[in-house]
Protein backbone atom coordinates (compact mmCIF):
# COMPACT_ATOMS: atom_id res chain seq x y z
CA UNK A 1 0.00 0.00 0.00
CA UNK A 2 1.06 3.56 -0.67
CA UNK A 3 3.75 2.61 -2.75
CA UNK A 4 5.18 5.34 -5.08
CA UNK A 5 7.72 3.48 -7.49
CA UNK A 6 7.90 4.82 -10.88
CA UNK A 7 6.32 8.32 -9.54
CA UNK A 8 7.79 11.76 -9.80
CA UNK A 9 7.90 14.51 -7.58
CA UNK A 10 8.54 17.79 -7.05
CA UNK A 11 8.67 19.10 -3.76
CA UNK A 12 9.37 22.81 -3.30
CA UNK A 13 10.63 24.24 0.64
CA UNK A 14 12.43 20.79 0.48
CA UNK A 15 15.06 22.42 2.48
CA UNK A 16 13.16 22.98 5.71
CA UNK A 17 11.79 20.81 8.18
CA UNK A 18 8.35 19.44 6.79
CA UNK A 19 9.20 19.80 3.09
CA UNK A 20 12.18 18.01 3.87
CA UNK A 21 10.51 15.30 5.63
CA UNK A 22 7.96 14.78 2.90
CA UNK A 23 10.90 13.97 0.10
CA UNK A 24 12.19 11.39 2.24
CA UNK A 25 9.01 10.39 2.37
CA UNK A 26 8.18 9.72 -0.43
CA UNK A 27 11.61 8.55 -2.10
CA UNK A 28 10.76 6.03 1.16
CA UNK A 29 8.03 4.90 -1.28
CA UNK A 30 9.89 4.49 -4.25
CA UNK A 31 9.61 8.08 -5.40
CA UNK A 32 12.03 10.04 -7.86
CA UNK A 33 11.92 13.46 -5.89
CA UNK A 34 12.80 17.08 -7.30
CA UNK A 35 13.88 18.81 -4.01
CA UNK A 36 13.28 22.61 -4.72
CA UNK A 37 14.51 25.80 -2.04
CA UNK A 38 16.89 28.23 -2.05
CA UNK A 39 19.46 26.81 0.33
CA UNK A 40 21.22 24.72 -2.30
CA UNK A 41 23.48 23.49 0.89
CA UNK A 42 20.44 22.26 2.80
CA UNK A 43 18.88 20.50 -0.46
CA UNK A 44 22.00 18.75 -1.23
CA UNK A 45 22.50 17.46 2.47
CA UNK A 46 18.70 16.02 1.93
CA UNK A 47 18.97 14.46 -1.39
CA UNK A 48 22.36 12.83 0.39
CA UNK A 49 20.09 11.06 2.56
CA UNK A 50 17.64 9.74 0.06
CA UNK A 51 19.20 6.45 -1.27
CA UNK A 52 16.70 7.27 -4.61
CA UNK A 53 16.93 9.01 -7.37
CA UNK A 54 16.86 12.91 -6.62
CA UNK A 55 17.30 16.08 -8.65
CA UNK A 56 18.34 19.45 -6.66
CA UNK A 57 16.27 22.38 -8.21
CA UNK A 58 17.19 25.68 -6.60
CA UNK A 59 14.35 28.19 -6.94
CA UNK A 60 13.63 31.39 -5.46
CA UNK A 61 9.86 31.80 -5.53
CA UNK A 62 9.05 35.50 -4.80
CA UNK A 63 10.77 35.51 -8.68
CA UNK A 64 8.31 34.44 -11.06
CA UNK A 65 10.82 34.31 -13.74
CA UNK A 66 12.27 31.57 -11.87
CA UNK A 67 9.14 29.79 -11.00
CA UNK A 68 8.30 29.62 -14.21
CA UNK A 69 10.81 27.85 -15.36
CA UNK A 70 10.52 25.36 -12.60
CA UNK A 71 7.87 22.50 -13.42
CA UNK A 72 9.76 22.52 -16.96
CA UNK A 73 13.02 21.53 -15.31
CA UNK A 74 11.63 18.97 -13.26
CA UNK A 75 9.89 17.70 -16.05
CA UNK A 76 12.86 17.27 -18.31
CA UNK A 77 15.39 16.12 -15.64
CA UNK A 78 12.50 12.93 -14.79
CA UNK A 79 10.92 13.27 -17.51
CA UNK A 80 7.44 14.00 -16.35
CA UNK A 81 5.72 14.67 -13.08
CA UNK A 82 3.31 12.85 -10.82
CA UNK A 83 3.51 14.40 -7.35
CA UNK A 84 3.75 18.29 -6.85
CA UNK A 85 3.64 19.43 -3.49
CA UNK A 86 3.68 22.84 -2.97
CA UNK A 87 5.03 23.24 0.28
CA UNK A 88 7.52 26.20 0.49
CA UNK A 89 6.08 28.72 2.82
CA UNK A 90 7.10 32.30 4.64
CA UNK A 91 5.88 34.43 7.96
CA UNK A 92 6.01 38.12 7.81
CA UNK A 93 3.77 38.53 10.99
CA UNK A 94 2.40 42.43 11.98
CA UNK A 95 -0.55 43.28 13.11
CA UNK A 96 -3.19 44.48 10.86
CA UNK A 97 -2.79 48.03 11.42
CA UNK A 98 1.09 47.71 11.36
CA UNK A 99 1.32 45.75 8.06
CA UNK A 100 3.36 46.77 5.65
CA UNK A 101 2.22 46.62 1.78
CA UNK A 102 5.74 44.70 1.12
CA UNK A 103 4.97 42.18 4.28
CA UNK A 104 1.87 41.45 2.57
CA UNK A 105 3.04 41.15 -1.43
CA UNK A 106 6.33 39.01 -0.69
CA UNK A 107 3.66 36.35 1.82
CA UNK A 108 1.55 36.10 -1.29
CA UNK A 109 3.77 35.61 -3.72
CA UNK A 110 5.63 33.09 -1.94
CA UNK A 111 2.91 31.05 -0.68
CA UNK A 112 -0.31 31.41 -2.89
CA UNK A 113 1.06 33.01 -6.17
CA UNK A 114 3.89 30.16 -6.69
CA UNK A 115 1.63 27.79 -6.14
CA UNK A 116 -0.89 28.98 -8.54
CA UNK A 117 1.64 29.48 -11.11
CA UNK A 118 3.39 25.93 -10.29
CA UNK A 119 0.20 23.81 -10.41
CA UNK A 120 -0.79 25.30 -13.67
CA UNK A 121 2.00 24.26 -15.03
CA UNK A 122 1.85 20.93 -13.96
CA UNK A 123 -1.35 20.55 -15.12
CA UNK A 124 -0.58 19.82 -19.28
CA UNK A 125 1.42 17.00 -18.38
CA UNK A 126 -0.75 15.77 -15.84
CA UNK A 127 -3.71 16.10 -18.08
CA UNK A 128 -1.38 13.75 -20.96
CA UNK A 129 -0.72 11.18 -18.37
CA UNK A 130 -4.08 10.98 -16.93
CA UNK A 131 -2.51 11.12 -13.52
CA UNK A 132 -1.86 13.52 -11.18
CA UNK A 133 -1.12 14.61 -7.53
CA UNK A 134 -1.12 17.85 -6.66
CA UNK A 135 -0.67 18.91 -2.43
CA UNK A 136 -0.99 22.30 -0.69
CA UNK A 137 0.29 22.48 2.46
CA UNK A 138 -2.12 25.10 4.15
CA UNK A 139 -2.08 25.21 7.87
CA UNK A 140 -4.40 25.04 10.58
CA UNK A 141 -4.03 29.13 10.46
CA UNK A 142 -5.76 29.15 7.29
CA UNK A 143 -8.65 27.67 9.02
CA UNK A 144 -9.45 29.41 11.81
CA UNK A 145 -7.14 32.71 11.35
CA UNK A 146 -4.47 34.28 13.95
CA UNK A 147 -4.00 37.57 15.23
CA UNK A 148 -0.82 38.89 13.84
CA UNK A 149 -1.01 36.34 10.78
CA UNK A 150 -3.14 37.90 8.42
CA UNK A 151 -1.06 37.63 5.04
CA UNK A 152 0.21 34.31 6.04
CA UNK A 153 -3.56 33.01 7.23
CA UNK A 154 -5.16 34.49 3.57
CA UNK A 155 -2.90 32.61 1.96
CA UNK A 156 -3.36 29.46 4.10
CA UNK A 157 -6.91 29.55 3.36
CA UNK A 158 -6.42 30.73 -0.29
CA UNK A 159 -4.30 27.46 -1.09
CA UNK A 160 -7.77 25.37 0.59
CA UNK A 161 -9.98 27.25 -2.06
CA UNK A 162 -7.64 27.21 -4.62
CA UNK A 163 -7.22 23.68 -4.56
CA UNK A 164 -10.74 22.95 -4.30
CA UNK A 165 -11.31 25.12 -8.01
CA UNK A 166 -8.99 23.00 -9.38
CA UNK A 167 -10.26 19.95 -7.89
CA UNK A 168 -12.94 20.12 -9.39
CA UNK A 169 -11.92 21.35 -13.25
CA UNK A 170 -9.38 18.18 -13.72
CA UNK A 171 -11.27 15.88 -11.37
CA UNK A 172 -12.23 13.76 -14.24
CA UNK A 173 -8.83 13.32 -15.56
CA UNK A 174 -7.37 11.24 -12.70
CA UNK A 175 -5.97 14.49 -11.09
CA UNK A 176 -6.68 14.91 -7.51
CA UNK A 177 -5.87 18.11 -5.90
CA UNK A 178 -5.62 18.09 -1.81
CA UNK A 179 -4.12 19.98 1.01
CA UNK A 180 -3.01 19.24 4.00
CA UNK A 181 -3.27 21.66 7.54
CA UNK A 182 -0.81 21.18 10.12
CA UNK A 183 -0.90 22.89 13.31
CA UNK A 184 1.99 23.32 15.46
CA UNK A 185 4.55 21.26 13.80
CA UNK A 186 7.99 20.77 15.86
CA UNK A 187 10.73 23.07 13.88
CA UNK A 188 13.39 25.47 14.08
CA UNK A 189 10.72 27.85 14.92
CA UNK A 190 8.89 26.16 17.53
CA UNK A 191 12.24 25.33 18.80
CA UNK A 192 12.74 29.26 19.74
CA UNK A 193 9.59 29.24 22.33
CA UNK A 194 10.16 30.20 25.22
CA UNK A 195 8.55 27.85 28.11
CA UNK A 196 5.77 30.39 28.94
CA UNK A 197 4.64 30.57 25.17
CA UNK A 198 5.20 26.57 24.81
CA UNK A 199 2.78 25.95 27.81
CA UNK A 200 -0.07 28.43 26.13
CA UNK A 201 0.44 26.26 23.01
CA UNK A 202 -0.03 22.62 24.71
CA UNK A 203 -3.33 24.24 26.60
CA UNK A 204 -4.85 24.35 23.00
CA UNK A 205 -3.76 20.35 21.96
CA UNK A 206 -5.37 17.79 23.11
CA UNK A 207 -2.51 15.48 22.22
CA UNK A 208 -0.41 17.54 24.36
CA UNK A 209 2.56 17.60 22.26
CA UNK A 210 3.86 19.32 18.81
CA UNK A 211 3.26 17.22 16.02
CA UNK A 212 6.58 16.08 13.96
CA UNK A 213 7.50 16.76 10.57
CA UNK A 214 7.51 12.80 9.69
CA UNK A 215 3.49 12.96 10.99
CA UNK A 216 2.92 15.72 8.43
CA UNK A 217 4.46 13.49 5.38
CA UNK A 218 3.04 10.56 5.92
CA UNK A 219 -0.25 12.37 5.05
CA UNK A 220 1.74 13.36 1.99
CA UNK A 221 2.44 10.00 1.14
CA UNK A 222 -1.03 8.83 1.08
CA UNK A 223 -2.58 11.55 -0.79
CA UNK A 224 0.10 10.71 -3.30
CA UNK A 225 -0.79 7.62 -3.03
CA UNK A 226 -3.14 5.50 -5.60
CA UNK A 227 -4.84 4.49 -2.32
CA UNK A 228 -6.08 7.78 -2.00
CA UNK A 229 -7.31 8.24 -5.75
CA UNK A 230 -11.06 9.12 -4.53
CA UNK A 231 -10.04 12.03 -2.11
CA UNK A 232 -10.47 15.06 -3.84
CA UNK A 233 -10.60 18.50 -2.49
CA UNK A 234 -9.78 17.22 0.92
CA UNK A 235 -8.10 19.72 4.03
CA UNK A 236 -6.37 16.77 6.10
CA UNK A 237 -5.98 18.47 9.20
CA UNK A 238 -2.94 17.14 10.75
CA UNK A 239 -3.37 18.95 14.57
CA UNK A 240 -3.39 17.02 17.34
CA UNK A 241 -7.04 17.55 18.00
CA UNK A 242 -6.39 21.35 17.98
CA UNK A 243 -9.08 21.58 15.62
CA UNK A 244 -11.46 19.57 14.69
CA UNK A 245 -13.60 20.31 11.62
CA UNK B 1 -10.97 15.16 -48.01
CA UNK B 2 -7.37 16.41 -47.04
CA UNK B 3 -4.99 14.27 -45.07
CA UNK B 4 -5.21 17.65 -42.28
CA UNK B 5 -8.81 16.77 -42.56
CA UNK B 6 -8.44 13.11 -41.40
CA UNK B 7 -6.22 13.52 -38.75
CA UNK B 8 -7.94 15.99 -36.85
CA UNK B 9 -10.86 14.36 -37.04
CA UNK B 10 -9.06 11.25 -35.73
CA UNK B 11 -8.28 12.71 -32.97
CA UNK B 12 -12.03 14.30 -32.32
CA UNK B 13 -13.14 10.87 -32.76
CA UNK B 14 -11.17 9.49 -29.87
CA UNK B 15 -11.22 12.86 -27.69
CA UNK B 16 -14.95 13.14 -27.48
CA UNK B 17 -16.48 9.95 -28.56
CA UNK B 18 -18.25 11.06 -31.38
CA UNK B 19 -19.29 9.71 -35.24
CA UNK B 20 -17.12 10.34 -37.36
CA UNK B 21 -19.62 11.94 -39.52
CA UNK B 22 -21.32 14.23 -36.83
CA UNK B 23 -17.74 16.02 -37.12
CA UNK B 24 -18.23 18.37 -40.33
CA UNK B 25 -16.85 21.43 -41.11
CA UNK B 26 -19.35 23.72 -38.85
CA UNK B 27 -19.78 21.72 -36.31
CA UNK B 28 -18.47 23.47 -32.63
CA UNK B 29 -16.53 21.01 -30.63
CA UNK B 30 -18.55 22.74 -27.52
CA UNK B 31 -21.99 23.30 -28.93
CA UNK B 32 -22.13 20.27 -31.19
CA UNK B 33 -19.56 17.74 -30.53
CA UNK B 34 -20.22 17.88 -26.13
CA UNK B 35 -17.03 18.90 -25.32
CA UNK B 36 -16.22 21.23 -22.11
CA UNK B 37 -13.48 23.58 -21.74
CA UNK B 38 -11.30 21.20 -20.66
CA UNK B 39 -12.00 18.60 -23.41
CA UNK B 40 -11.16 22.15 -25.79
CA UNK B 41 -7.71 22.26 -24.21
CA UNK B 42 -6.74 18.63 -24.37
CA UNK B 43 -7.86 18.80 -28.43
CA UNK B 44 -5.34 21.47 -28.69
CA UNK B 45 -3.17 19.76 -26.67
CA UNK B 46 -3.48 16.67 -28.98
CA UNK B 47 -3.08 19.33 -32.41
CA UNK B 48 0.01 20.53 -31.21
CA UNK B 49 1.23 16.53 -30.76
CA UNK B 50 0.18 15.39 -33.50
CA UNK B 51 1.13 18.20 -36.20
CA UNK B 52 4.49 18.88 -33.53
CA UNK B 53 3.22 23.17 -33.95
CA UNK B 54 2.74 24.98 -31.09
CA UNK B 55 -0.77 26.50 -30.68
CA UNK B 56 -0.60 29.56 -28.23
CA UNK B 57 -3.41 30.06 -26.38
CA UNK B 58 -4.28 33.57 -27.92
CA UNK B 59 -4.85 30.95 -31.23
CA UNK B 60 -6.44 27.91 -29.40
CA UNK B 61 -9.35 30.14 -28.74
CA UNK B 62 -9.79 30.82 -32.09
CA UNK B 63 -10.04 27.08 -32.71
CA UNK B 64 -14.00 26.90 -32.06
CA UNK B 65 -15.01 24.19 -34.75
CA UNK B 66 -14.09 21.44 -36.82
CA UNK B 67 -12.94 24.16 -39.57
CA UNK B 68 -11.43 26.28 -37.67
CA UNK B 69 -9.48 23.20 -36.57
CA UNK B 70 -8.01 22.41 -40.12
CA UNK B 71 -7.60 25.81 -41.60
CA UNK B 72 -5.65 26.67 -38.95
CA UNK B 73 -3.24 23.10 -38.37
CA UNK B 74 -3.04 23.51 -42.88
CA UNK B 75 -1.73 27.46 -42.32
CA UNK B 76 0.60 26.26 -39.01
CA UNK B 77 2.17 22.92 -41.13
CA UNK B 78 2.60 24.98 -45.01
N1 LIG C 1 6.05 24.25 11.30
C1 LIG C 1 4.76 24.42 11.55
O1 LIG C 1 4.33 24.38 12.69
C2 LIG C 1 3.80 24.62 10.41
C3 LIG C 1 2.44 24.62 10.71
C4 LIG C 1 1.52 24.79 9.68
C5 LIG C 1 1.96 24.95 8.37
N2 LIG C 1 3.28 24.96 8.10
C6 LIG C 1 3.68 25.13 6.70
O2 LIG C 1 4.51 24.09 6.30
C7 LIG C 1 5.38 24.52 5.28
C8 LIG C 1 6.81 24.14 5.63
O3 LIG C 1 7.14 24.78 6.84
P1 LIG C 1 8.36 24.34 7.77
O4 LIG C 1 7.86 24.27 9.13
O5 LIG C 1 9.06 23.19 7.19
O6 LIG C 1 9.24 25.68 7.68
P2 LIG C 1 10.75 25.92 7.22
O7 LIG C 1 11.63 24.88 7.79
O8 LIG C 1 11.02 27.34 7.51
O9 LIG C 1 10.66 25.69 5.65
C9 LIG C 1 10.16 26.65 4.77
C10 LIG C 1 10.58 26.24 3.39
O10 LIG C 1 10.04 27.17 2.45
C11 LIG C 1 11.06 27.56 1.57
N3 LIG C 1 10.92 28.94 1.12
C12 LIG C 1 10.60 30.05 1.85
N4 LIG C 1 10.65 31.14 1.09
C13 LIG C 1 11.03 30.74 -0.16
C14 LIG C 1 11.28 31.40 -1.39
N5 LIG C 1 11.15 32.72 -1.53
N6 LIG C 1 11.65 30.65 -2.44
C15 LIG C 1 11.80 29.32 -2.35
N7 LIG C 1 11.58 28.64 -1.21
C16 LIG C 1 11.20 29.34 -0.12
C17 LIG C 1 12.34 27.45 2.35
O11 LIG C 1 13.40 27.25 1.44
P3 LIG C 1 14.84 27.97 1.62
O12 LIG C 1 15.08 28.09 3.09
O13 LIG C 1 15.79 27.09 0.91
O14 LIG C 1 14.68 29.32 0.98
C18 LIG C 1 12.09 26.25 3.23
O15 LIG C 1 12.49 25.09 2.59
C19 LIG C 1 5.16 26.02 5.15
O16 LIG C 1 4.29 26.27 4.06
C20 LIG C 1 4.49 26.37 6.44
O17 LIG C 1 3.67 27.51 6.30
C21 LIG C 1 4.22 24.80 9.09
Amino acid sequence: MFDLSGKRALVTGASGGIGGAIAKALAAQGAEVALSGTRVDKLEKVAGEISGKTHVLPCNLSDLAQVDELVPQAVEAMQGLDILVNNAGMTRDNIFMRMKDEEWDEVLAVNLTAAFHLSRAVLRTMMKQKFGRIIGISSVVGVVGNAGQGNYAATKAGLIGMSKALAQEVASRNITVNTIAPGFIASAMTDELNEKQRDAIMNQIPAARLGTAEEVAACAVFLASDAAAYVTGHTLNVNGGMVMI
Amino acid sequence: MSEVEDRVRKIVVEHLNVEADKVTEKASFIDDLGADSLDQVELVMAFEEEFSVEIPDDAAETIQTFGDAVSFLKKATA
